[in-house]
């Protein structure tokens, strides 16, 4: 088979079927259970660190929640 | 001893430069030559006074790289007259032909200044405002200084010479005839160079992160710079005739050229005009709102349909040409498709201000950022419906496809840029606030009216001008002549003009408010920043 035919007939069924899969199970994992929280936290990501880098000491957002919880 | 190669370098290339002038086989290489020259002659003089100085080492990681982003907030503003107005001239071109002086042909008639206009908008004014943004969206989400040291400069400075090398070689002739693309190989091969040293340092910025989370507007962002990397160099595959010439022969020939430009043409609006700036809409629009994005689910959502569904939309541009039947039906389905995600995108953006719609009336800023939003939403229904088939027999080769064209940009890029520039330079330049809203207030409504007259004037031509195409008497005879719709469209060609200097004024009070900002506003009150221990 040439090339063309080849690489045609993969990209409209496995490769069609790959990316489909690959954004359902994107859509699935943003509902995950659990998320709600995780993205409440990230989506304030901008109102964090405006003035100047987190410091070497500095432990992250996630792991500094979880300290205090 | 880096300085030393360095010098070694720039010294070759200002040589090789030199030669390539001597040699030139045309007027606009020979020009595009010397550019070269004097740019690397310049770094070289700049490079041998810092050689041998004595370096004070400073540790800079702990703050960030502000510098770059200060001159790309004043380029983004400078291209953005530039273009601005090149748009006026050339729009009163072509309302009163005259203007195409005889003693300037084949230098600034309409022809040699239209692809100046769009690039200058586009890539200059549009991409310097997207580097800069980025830069310093990347750092603040990141809780990192920029990655590489001085690379941020070369992508800086390496990006001003690829505008003036192709605005330069546009003027004097030298073009390869894709639009959005037309700069020629050289200046291609240039382009490639600064932007993957631009990817190079927003993913080293992204892997120093001190966020484990990498915040929505860089997924859009690093989508966009990967995606035009791609692009471009597809799109610009070409064999140079010659060494010290500017003309090229493109790889690609007949539909399988037309479907990789319009590939390259139409993801030029999906990942530079859009995936970019949508990064800016959601840094700017939740900073300025002062509360976080509506729904940072539908954020991820958005940006995984956009990117996937954008890519295919190009051979919309191609409907009854020489492209088989299913490869524009396809282009069409995904372009329908595109609705959602847009829409998706708008909401979030639009929501964001839910519980503060107060601010609409105390806030010029977030105005200008909503009417952006609002003219995204508009532009992104108004693109699907024009590339139905059905419609597109009737839009296309019509002023209704340049009316669209500058709702988007004038409507969403615009104003999302200006809205980002007001809220960046009291933040860059340590000052309080603006010198003005009331000047904000003036800038937002000669934009708002200057697009809504540009955006109508082109609606009517281009419905009028595609009705008199198709219009046919009792025999089957065709009624109107080309110069007939050239004549009936003389009104609103003048509308459109007044259109864009009103945009243009608005543009130039910006500036003005930027500047005695910068001047005369009021110094932040050094804090003292003391953490307190935990």
């Amino acid at each position: 088979m040439e090339t063309y035919s080849l690489l045609r007939e993969f990209a409209d069924s496995w490769m069609l079927l790959a990316l489909f899969l690959f954004f359902v199970g994107m859509v699935i994992f943003v509902m995950r259970p659990g998320s709600t929280k995780t993205y409440s936290d990230v989506a304030n990501i901008p109102f964090r660190h405006d003035d100047k880098p987190a410091a070497a000491g500095d432990t992250p957002a996630r792991a500094r929640d979880a300290k205090e919880a | 001893m880096l300085n030393y190669i360095k010098l070694i370098v720039l010294g070759l290339i200002t040589l090789f430069a030199l030669i390539a002038a001597n040699y030139a086989r045309d007027l606009a290489y020979l020009v595009n030559a010397l550019v070269v020259a004097a740019a690397a002659g310049g770094v070289f003089l700049w490079t041998l006074r810092q050689t041998g100085e004595p370096v004070v080492k400073r540790d800079l990681s702990g703050e960030y790289m502000d510098g770059v982003v200060r001159a790309g907030v004043i380029a983004t503003a400078g291209w953005g007259v530039v273009g601005f107005l090149v748009g006026v001239i050339i729009a009163f071109q072509l309302a009163f032909p005259v203007l195409n002086f005889e003693w300037a042909q084949g230098f600034l008639n309409f022809g040699r200044l239209r692809p100046l206009h769009t690039s200058a908008v586009i890539f200059a004014f549009g991409g310097n405002a997207l580097i800069a943004t980025s830069f310093y969206v990347v750092q603040r989400t990141s809780a990192a200084r920029l990655w590489g040291g001085n690379l941020a400069w070369f992508v800086f400075w390496g990006y001003q010479l690829v505008i003036v090398l192709a605005a330069t070689g546009y003027l004097l002739g030298a073009t390869q005839s894709k639009e959005y693309a037309e700069p020629e190989w050289y200046v291609d091969w240039w382009l490639t160079i600064v932007w993957l040293a631009y990817l190079a340092v927003f993913l080293g910025t992204l892997v120093k992160r001190k966020e484990p989370h990498i915040y929505v507007a860089n997924w859009f962002y690093l989508s966009f710079i990967i995606t035009v990397a791609m692009l471009h160099v597809v799109n610009n595959l070409s064999i140079p005739v010659s060494v010290f010439g500017s003309k090229s022969v493109q790889v690609f020939s007949g539909v399988q050229d037309a479907m990789v430009q319009w590939w390259y043409g139409h993801n030029a609006v999906g990942f530079f005009l859009t995936a970019g700036f949508l990064g800016m809409m959601y840094y700017f629009v939740p900073k300025q709102a002062e509360r976080p994005v509506f729904s940072y689910k539908l954020s991820i959502i958005h940006f995984w349909a956009l990117i996937f569904i954008y890519i295919w939309a190009g051979p919309h541009h191609l409907h009854y040409t020489a492209l088989p039947d299913w490869a524009s039906t396809l282009g069409m389905v995904f372009s329908i498709v595109l609705w959602m995600p847009s829409w998706g995108g708008m909401i979030n953006g639009l929501m964001t201000l839910s519980g503060a719609w107060d601010k609409l009336r105390t806030d010029p800023i977030i105005r200008m950022m909503v009417i952006s939003v609002g003219f995204y939403g508009m532009s992104t229904f108004e693109g699907p419906m024009m590339s139905i088939r059905a419609v597109n027999s009737l839009s296309h080769y019509t002023d209704w496809t340049i009316g669209h064209v500058h709702s988007g940009a004038l409507g969403w890029n615009g104003m999302i840029t200006f809205g980002a520039l007001y809220f960046l330079v009291p933040k860059l330049w340590n000052r309080e606030r603006l010198y003005s809203l009331s000047l904000v207030s003036w800038h937002f409504w000669l934009a708002t009216i200057g697009i809504i007259l540009y955006a109508a004037a082109m609606w009517v031509t281009g419905i009028m001008e595609g009705l008199m195409w198709r219009e046919v008497d009792a025999n089957g005879f065709l009624v109107n002549s080309f110069a007939d719709t050239v004549a009936a469209k003389f009104p609103m060609y003048v509308v459109r003009g007044l259109g864009g200097v009103m945009f243009l004024t608005g543009a130039i009070i910006m500036c003005y408010n930027l500047w005695m900002t910068v001047k005369r506003a009021p110094a932040v009150e050094a804090t003292h920043s003391a953490v307190p221990a935990e």
